[in-house]
């Protein structure tokens, strides 16, 4: 007995690696490595263990990217799912959430039943979360989203979640099949093992075009499908540096401070 | 794709390479090529110097004059509207006037047993409400939610419909954008219909060479205006093509309009055609946290600590100083993460954005998503060890020096502000 389970994963730069260079104002890039992205790693741990109770599971893991992400497909073989696809295409570039939850959801439909799709809260890269609840919608799923907590109960059938709210949570209730998106909260993710390692970079991992996900670049994948379009981008402005407090000792420099705040009238 | 190089125009000069925020340019046969990672942002053709680099999509117009007026999403738990709802409300009012006089701004109230709402709209700005009731939508659910504002979507056609980013609107908002087939930009900080404003908010703001843009544009298409890339890179996204354009914008950033209980409004109710069977999802309980809730968005004076602290009771000192000037405890995410303080007082990017009157930085470093939270602070003050930190790029006042000494000589000092104004003048 054991589930189908998918999970939807992104690779992406390690943002918090990311510097700007304040002469320029331009994005230092170098040496910023490509991870699996924080929440999509909580999604697939959440799968393992349902696997770890029910070695029947079966767990795939779906991207769509460029060609390197299969770097992130190969760690996610390697952490224990059993299979893993690749969505690449040039007419997949530029999608919006709207297109790319398109492209995504049309792998899902090639790859047959399932039970649950798990997918993490948002990207790193992105931030906007928008790809898990559009994917469930064009599958007609019901979702919740902000997964904190996750039970199946033993007719395979029904999950009760924790879905994290600002002011505290809810405990939801609902049937299989589903999507649920994860935050960090949901668990600790597990390391890679060794031998998992030498299996994966050995897998066979297909790699999608959009024909093969029989998806239309001129209506519903890529930049000309998307909804919306980048109009602009830039960096913010640095604020103006201010003035640097200095004194004898502590005692002058906290002096100091309050004399200033007070003659600017800020306190 | 859009984004190509011309190959007659380009000379090789890799600026491009270094403008992409997401290594998507390589180089071939001595000539930039655009890879499969382009996203379309549009950076490098701003940074390639002989226009090599152009966006051949085509604009396909379509008839989007069927669409008027700006729904706000006047999201209420409990019988309680969200502050977001009314800031929105505010923004929205500022936007309907720039789009045109008869432009109306509409709260939709989505619930049970809450008449008593929508006075509350009117009286912060709403022209119009929307009130959708029905015991099955007492509580929010994904799939109740999601049918009876899509339908009421499809019937009225507004121009523009946005939600505030919290976990509801950004649970809601991109399912009903994906059942509507039109545009979504999430967590958005800026909003702008007239491009004259979008000009000033670009050259007071930002990088962007407002040259490119033109003044005498007319068009009132919504420019979203979010950060992305961690905060590294901000965008604005335009949705040119669908409507309603769709936004969530995070609380805390727009203006509340000033409360008039005078003002009334045309109040349109909605009866939902919505079953048992259309909801899929069974709420089972609803539990608050009982932790203290923190209002940082509204907190005139904030004190953060951060990594620096180097303790969890190094925020005993941050409460004692937080105490003595009236102000409330933020944190950095590397004081969140390490366990010293709770999710809820974090401040940035992944945390709540900010705008105290003061906002004192204690070993915080200034990483760019801690920044992104708080830096339309009106006065910055940091403290921090090393004189390097990029906090102080953005601090009005810096100290260079450990918090734990320089901290409570400002607490010593707090209540003889006066006095020691008054000896400084002498
Ligand atoms: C997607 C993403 C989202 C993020 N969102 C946020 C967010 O919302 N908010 C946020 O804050 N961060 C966020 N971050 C993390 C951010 O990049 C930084 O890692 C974080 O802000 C660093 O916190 P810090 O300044 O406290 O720690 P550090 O960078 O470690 O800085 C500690 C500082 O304390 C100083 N110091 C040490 N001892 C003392 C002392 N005794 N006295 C004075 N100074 C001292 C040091 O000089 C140093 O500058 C995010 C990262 C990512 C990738």
């Amino acid at each position: 007995m054991g589930l189908r389970i998918i999970v939807c994963a992104k690779q992406v730069p390690d943002t918090n690696e990311i510097k700007i260079n304040p002469k320029t104002g331009t994005l230092i890039r170098e040496g910023v490595p490509s991870i699996l992205n924080h929440d999509d790693a909580n999604a697939l741990e959440e799968a393992l263990r349902i696997k770890d109770r029910y070695p029947d599971t079966h767990i795939t893991v779906v991207t769509m990217g460029p060609p390197q992400a299969k770097d992130m497909l190969i760690e996610c073989l390697a952490k224990g799912a059993d299979e893993a696809v690749l969505a690449s295409d040039r007419a997949l570039g530029g999608s919006d959430t709207w297109a790319t939850s398109n492209a995504i959801a049309a792998a899902i439909q090639k790859l047959g039943e399932y039970d649950i799709i798990f997918a993490g809260r948002q990207a790193i890269d992105g931030d906007t979360a928008q790809v898990g609840p559009q994917i469930a919608e064009k599958l007609g799923l019901p979702q919740v989203t902000y997964v904190q907590d996750f039970q199946l109960e033993e007719d395979l059938k029904t999950i009760t979640v924790k879905r994290a709210l600002e002011d505290g949570y809810e405990v939801i209730r609902l049937k299989t099949p589903c999507m649920l998106t994860t935050i960090k909260e949901l668990n600790k993710p597990r390391y890679m093992h060794i031998a998992g390692i030498y299996q994966a970079c050995a897998a066979d991992i297909p790699t999608w075009n959009a024909a093969d996900l029989n998806v239309d670049p001129d209506k519903e994948v890529g930049l000309d499908a998307s909804p919306t379009n980048v109009f602009r981008s830039f960096t913010p402005l640095p604020k103006g540096k201010g003035q640097m407090i200095e004194g004898d000792c502590e005692k002058d420099i906290g002096q100091q401070l309050i004399i200033r705040l007070k003659s600017k009238h800020i306190i | 794709m859009a984004i190509v190089v011309v190959k007659d125009k380009c000379r090789g000069c890799k600026l491009c390479i270094k403008a992409c925020p997401f290594d998507a340019i390589i180089m071939e046969d001595k000539l930039a090529f655009i890879t499969e990672k382009c996203t379309a942002c549009g950076q490098c053709i701003e940074a390639c110097p002989f226009e090599a680099i152009i966006n051949t999509q085509e604009i396909k117009e379509v008839d989007l004059s069927d669409y008027k007026n700006i729904w706000v999403f006047a999201e209420q738990r409990k019988g309680k509207l969200m502050n977001v709802a009314l800031e929105l409300i505010g923004e929205g009012y500022r936007l309907a006037r720039e789009i045109s006089e008869d432009t109306k701004v509409c709260a939709v109230l989505v619930g049970q047993d809450i008449e008593h709402l929508v006075n509350e709209c009117y009286a912060y700005g709403a022209d119009q409400v929307y009130l959708i009731q029905d015991e099955l939508l007492r509580n929010y659910t994904t799939d109740g939610y999601t049918k009876v504002i899509t339908d009421a979507v499809k019937t009225y056609k507004p121009e523009i419909v946005v939600y505030g980013a919290t976990h509801i609107g950004r649970d809601l908002a991109p399912r009903v954008a994906a059942r509507l087939n039109t545009g979504l930009t999430a967590d958005c900080t800026r909003l702008d219909v007239d491009i004259n404003s979008y000009i000033k908010y670009a050259a007071e703001n930002t990088t962007l060479d407002v040259s490119t843009l033109d003044p005498k544009d007319t068009s009132k298409g919504l420019k979203q205006t979010r950060p992305a890339f961690g905060g590294n890179l901000m965008a604005t996204i335009i949705c040119p093509r669908t409507r309603p354009q769709m936004s969530t914008v995070r609380p805390g950033v727009m203006q509340k309009k000033e409360y008039n209980p005078e003002a009334c409004g045309e109040l349109i109710e909605i009866t939902p055609a919505i079953g048992e069977k259309d909801i899929r999802t069974e709420i089972l309980e609803i539990v608050k946290s009982t932790k203290e809730i923190v209002s940082l968005t509204d907190a005139k004076i904030i004190c953060s600590g951060g990594r620096g602290l180097g303790e969890a009771c190094g925020f005993d000192l941050i409460k004692e100083f937080a105490d003595k000037v009236g102000g409330v405890v933020g944190a950095s995410r590397a004081a969140v993460d390490s366990g010293w303080i709770d999710h809820a007082n974090q401040v940035g990017q992944t945390g709540t954005t900010v705008k105290p009157n003061i906002y004192f930085a204690c070993g915080i470093s200034g990483a760019i998503q801690h920044l992104a939270g708080m830096q339309t602070s009106d006065i910055i003050v940091a403290i921090n060890k090393d004189p390097d930190a990029p906090i102080f790029e953005v601090a009005d006042y810096g100290i260079v020096g450990d918090l734990y000494k320089v901290i409570p000589e400002i607490i010593g000092a707090w209540d003889q502000a006066e006095q020691l104004y008054d000896q400084s003048t002498k």
